[in-house]
């Protein structure tokens, strides 16, 4: 294997990344100033960007710390109805962009915080139950967001989880969140460059973050555990870190995905949003950035190329996620591969095989 | 009297959480992985009962039969094929191909049959019992339902209890390489597992759609993970614990679907099953990680 | 004082007692040897100093303080690290990596340093570095510093554990069946590795062994256990002689 003479592989990693990003962006401008950005092409450039932070955040905790979560999009629900809330209410009366920036703020403080409330006492458990579990709170989420009214009168404000008419308001009172119909009249705040913008902060966060000593402890966890714990790495304090971190990004994603649209429904980041999220980090690599970049534009793209493919899509993906994992974690593929590995290795350097044939696996 | 109708209908869907459940728990406890897929078969074994019974005249307990067969060899394939390669590699792995699994049965449905929900006729066909001078009716699906769950989970304590192959299976959920060196076939007893889980899950299928009777792809989705949520709250591993959890689980819902709302319903399912993980993580009933009574 | 003083140590196991009145006395820099038929419960131990599992009873006291019942992350700050004894690399990282995992507590920077790239971080970065390569190179695999370290042959990963429990400034290095697997040239070389560390690094070992050459060839003191309980205690010679451990081993112990 080639030393020190290529660039390190963590360099190669920043590298590829931002080039990815800095070609997305030039192209779409591109064909943007040739005026032939379709108005649809147009429309699905934020959902993209929020995507490819969605994928980038859930690397996080189910490539680099080796975690299911399922309930991803509920960190994105979070973000998104805190921060379009206040960009609501009391952002109407600010300034826009310090309304925006506020929202962003706020709405990613509100996700950290509810990963806290799901990552204290659910990172303690094994990993089937994590997946359930954040699954779980993720349809706690999106019924308690669709059974909630919020008003607002004269007397202050009201809650209700029944019906717009339990909040008991003055005919004068504005209803500011109806339940299933969600948050509506949102003024529209959708630029392409802002999405850009904020990729890039979440690829210097993350890249920064897994290539520092908090980012080893995070591997090392994943990688065993039992080791990492001997070295005295404190388990709860790095998965914590982990899940947080990719809540808040995924808040931030949330905030940048609904000031895209005139109204917010709960129903939309549901199971299906967690689990095509999943597959975005799945098919780009579990623990590749440059990948999850890849995927989530790809996946998101390629549906709407496709749209004649629209009722095989998830049949396609489901099979993606299952060859997937067969061929990379399947032991019997992986000793296949290694082997191939071996002698192609064994073909270039001319070397033998020294005494490796002792059990390694812990 | 609402009030115990509503209970006796939460008693009816906690028996076929109970059932489903049932299968949860033996894989868990003896292939030691979470099977996602578990309620889509569910599904499978409702479209077959539907397509053979519902739609082709079949006599509904043949219909039944073929489900279980049709859904024990789908348990069965599902598991050499998918689950059994990954032996050995982290559970994430196998964790992530399971909702593979789980979505290729939705969306396999989806393409084959439709999203049109389908209407099924029940396969109970005794007339509803009235007590109380006609203040409460419970139907005999509901009836049938409770019946049938109880039934198949004592014959299931003593399967595992009293027969050869039960004992393995305990062995095997014990320590699965001490269970190898004494000789039991491992994978026989895994496959085992599975065939029985599918198989409860079609009978659990046809029991779900006789009262609640929309039939779509996803219909078994939501079931399989409350079912899950049962087979915790009773404790993972136990055979009782699920039926326990499952009965519960359904009380509590039902009830909640009653008196505050159906949106919330699920939600307050979800809180309990968060409850139980922080609180008493082995369950109501459960102690360590084996199938045991 | 003794570095590490294990008095009375058991544990039991929903009634069944693996280990019980283990005595257990190190003194810095010098090599200890744990033996005993399999199952004799010198893992079990191990996992008690190391505090993976709890003890039942008796008490450890490591440089004075009293870690029994202590969790790892504790008993590693306090200076004991350990090998395992199916080697516990991390496999998807380098070799370098894995010896700076190891300083984790040794040598460190917050979140905010990592995120953020501050002076601090590329000070304690630059630092790890150094260290971690220099250890490498003592114990001769310092040019593989950038392979995966599944990519390490066999003996050389074995070196690796060790440097990684080294890398955390170790007063005590627990060994758990560091020459199992090896042939009779890497368990030379590796006699030559272990006692290399007590001199030049002059702390205390304590190893688990099944490989007798390996144990009497190195050890200055060995406590032999059976069915968790202490059977012999002394210098090898003695050790060797007694008729309760030949008892024990009859039936062949070399692989």
């Amino acid at each position: 294997m080639a030393k020190k003479k290529k660039m390190s592989k963590s360099a190669r990693t920043y590298l590829t990344s931002f080039l990815l990003v800095a070609i997305f962006y030039g192209a779409v401008e591109a064909i943007r100033l040739s005026g032939n950005l379709s108005s649809k092409a147009a429309g699905l450039l934020i959902p993209v960007c929020a995507y490819i932070m969605m994928a980038i955040s859930l690397n996080l905790v189910v490539g680099f710390l080796g975690e299911l979560s399922l309930g991803h999009a509920a960190f994105m629900s979070a973000g998104a109805f805190v921060g379009v809330f206040f960009y609501n209410t009391a952002g109407a009366s600010l300034p826009r962009w310090l309304a925006v920036v506020l929202a962003f703020l706020i709405g990613g403080l509100a996700a950290g915080i509810f990963g806290m409330i799901v990552g204290v006492p659910v990172l303690r458990l094994s990993g089937d139950y994590l997946a359930i579990v954040t699954l779980a709170f993720g349809e706690i989420l999106k019924n308690v967001l669709n059974s909630l009214y919020i008003g607002v009168d004269s007397a202050g404000v009201h809650f209700s989880l029944k019906d717009q008419f339990s909040l008991n308001m003055e005919p004068t009172g504005k209803v500011l969140m109806k339940g299933a119909m969600g948050i509506t009249g949102i003024k529209k705040f959708s630029y392409f460059s802002v999405g850009i913008l904020l990729i890039v902060l979440t690829l210097l966060f993350v890249l920064n973050l897994m290539n520092s000593r908090a980012g080893r402890a995070i591997t090392a966890i994943r990688d065993d555990d039992i080791a990492a714990k001997s070295v005295g790495i404190n388990l709860t304090r790095y998965k914590l870190m982990a899940f947080v971190s990719s809540a808040v990004i995924a808040g931030f994603a949330g905030v940048l995905y609904a000031l895209n649209f005139a109204s917010l429904v709960a129903k939309k980041f549901d199971y299906n949003l967690s689990i095509n999220i999943l597959v975005m980090v799945v098919l780009g690599g579990m623990g590749s950035i440059p990948g999850a970049i890849v995927a989530a534009i790809v996946l998101t793209v390629l549906p709407e190329l496709l749209r004649g493919f629209s009722q095989y899509r998830m049949f396609i993906y489901s099979i993606v996620l299952i060859v997937m994992m067969l061929f990379n974690r399947a032991p019997a593929f992986v000793a296949w591969r290694q082997r191939l590995g071996l002698k192609i290795r064994n073909k270039k350097d001319g070397s033998g095989v020294s005494s490796g044939n002792a059990k390694k696996e812990g | 009297m609402q009030f115990l109708s509503y209970l006796v209908r939460g008693i009816s869907l906690g028996s076929v959480y109970a059932l489903i459940a049932l299968g949860y728990t033996m894989v868990y406890g003896i292939a030691k992985m979470l099977n996602f897929a578990h309620g889509d078969i569910i599904m499978v074994g409702g479209y077959v009962v539907f397509f053979a019974f519902c739609q082709g005249g079949m006599n509904p307990w043949l219909a039944v039969i073929l489900a279980v067969v049709a859904c024990t060899l789908l348990g069965i394939t599902i598991e050499k094929v998918a689950y059994k390669p990954l032996r050995g590699a982290p559970s994430l792995a196998v964790l992530i191909t399971a909702i593979g699994v789980s979505y290729f049965l939705q969306n396999g449905a989806m393409l084959l049959w439709s999203s049109e929900p389908k209407s099924f006729t029940s396969v109970v066909s005794l007339p509803a019992l009235n007590l109380f001078g006609g203040s409460l009716q419970i139907s005999a699906e509901t009836l049938v339902t409770i019946a049938v769950s109880v039934v198949i989970m004592v014959v299931l304590i003593w399967f595992v209890n009293k027969t050869r192959p039960g004992h393995a299976m305990q062995a095997v959920s014990e320590d699965r390489g001490a269970a190898q060196l004494m000789g039991i076939n491992v994978n026989g007893i895994i496959s085992l597992t599975f065939a029985i889980g599918s198989g409860l899950a079609a009978i659990a299928g046809a029991l779900l759609l006789s009262s609640y009777p929309t039939l779509v792809p996803t219909t078994g989705a939501m079931p399989g993970i409350k079912a899950f949520v049962a087979a915790v709250f009773g404790g993972i591993g136990s055979i009782p614990g699920a039926f326990l959890g499952g009965i519960l689980l359904g009380i509590i819902e039902n009830l909640s679907k009653a008196y505050i709302s159906t949106q919330l319903s699920d939600a307050i399912v979800f809180i309990v099953l968060i409850v139980v993980l922080l609180v008493k993580p082995s369950g109501l009933l459960g102690k360590k990680q084996t199938v045991k009574v | 004082m003794a570095l590490l003083e294990v008095k009375n140590l058991g544990i039991s196991f929903g009634g069944l007692q693996a280990v019980s009145g283990l005595d257990l006395t190190v003194e810095s820099g010098h090599l200890y040897g744990l033996i005993g038929p399999n199952g004799a419960g010198k893992t079990t131990a191990f996992n008690m100093l190391t505090g993976m599992y709890q003890p039942t009873e008796g008490t450890i006291t490591f440089d004075g303080v009293n870690i029994t019942g202590k969790d790892p992350e504790y008993i590693s700050k306090a200076g004991i690290a350990r090998t395992f004894q199916n080697i516990r690399l991390f496999s998807a990282m380098s070799v370098l990596d894995n010896v700076k995992v190891g300083m984790h507590n040794r040598v460190t920077y917050g979140m905010f340093d990592g995120v953020f790239r501050t002076k601090k971080y590329h000070q304690k970065e630059a630092e790890m570095n150094e260290k971690a390569q220099k250890l490498l190179d003592v114990f001769g695999i310092g040019e593989k510093a950038d392979y995966a370290a599944s990519q390490l042959p066999y003996g050389q990963q074995r070196k690796l554990e060790i440097c990684r429990a080294l890398a955390s400034d170790p007063k005590l290095l627990l060994l758990d069946e560091p020459a199992a697997g090896m042939n009779p040239n890497e368990t030379a070389e590796l006699m030559e590795t272990v006692r290399k560390v007590r001199d030049e690094f002059g702390i205390a070992i304590l190893l688990i062994e099944h490989d007798m050459k390996f144990v009497m060839g190195i050890c200055e003191d060995i406590t032999v256990l059976e069915y968790g309980k202490i059977i012999a205690h002394g210098d090898p010679q003695t050790v060797a002689n007694d008729p309760e451990v030949i008892k024990a081993y009859l039936g062949g112990d070399d692989d």
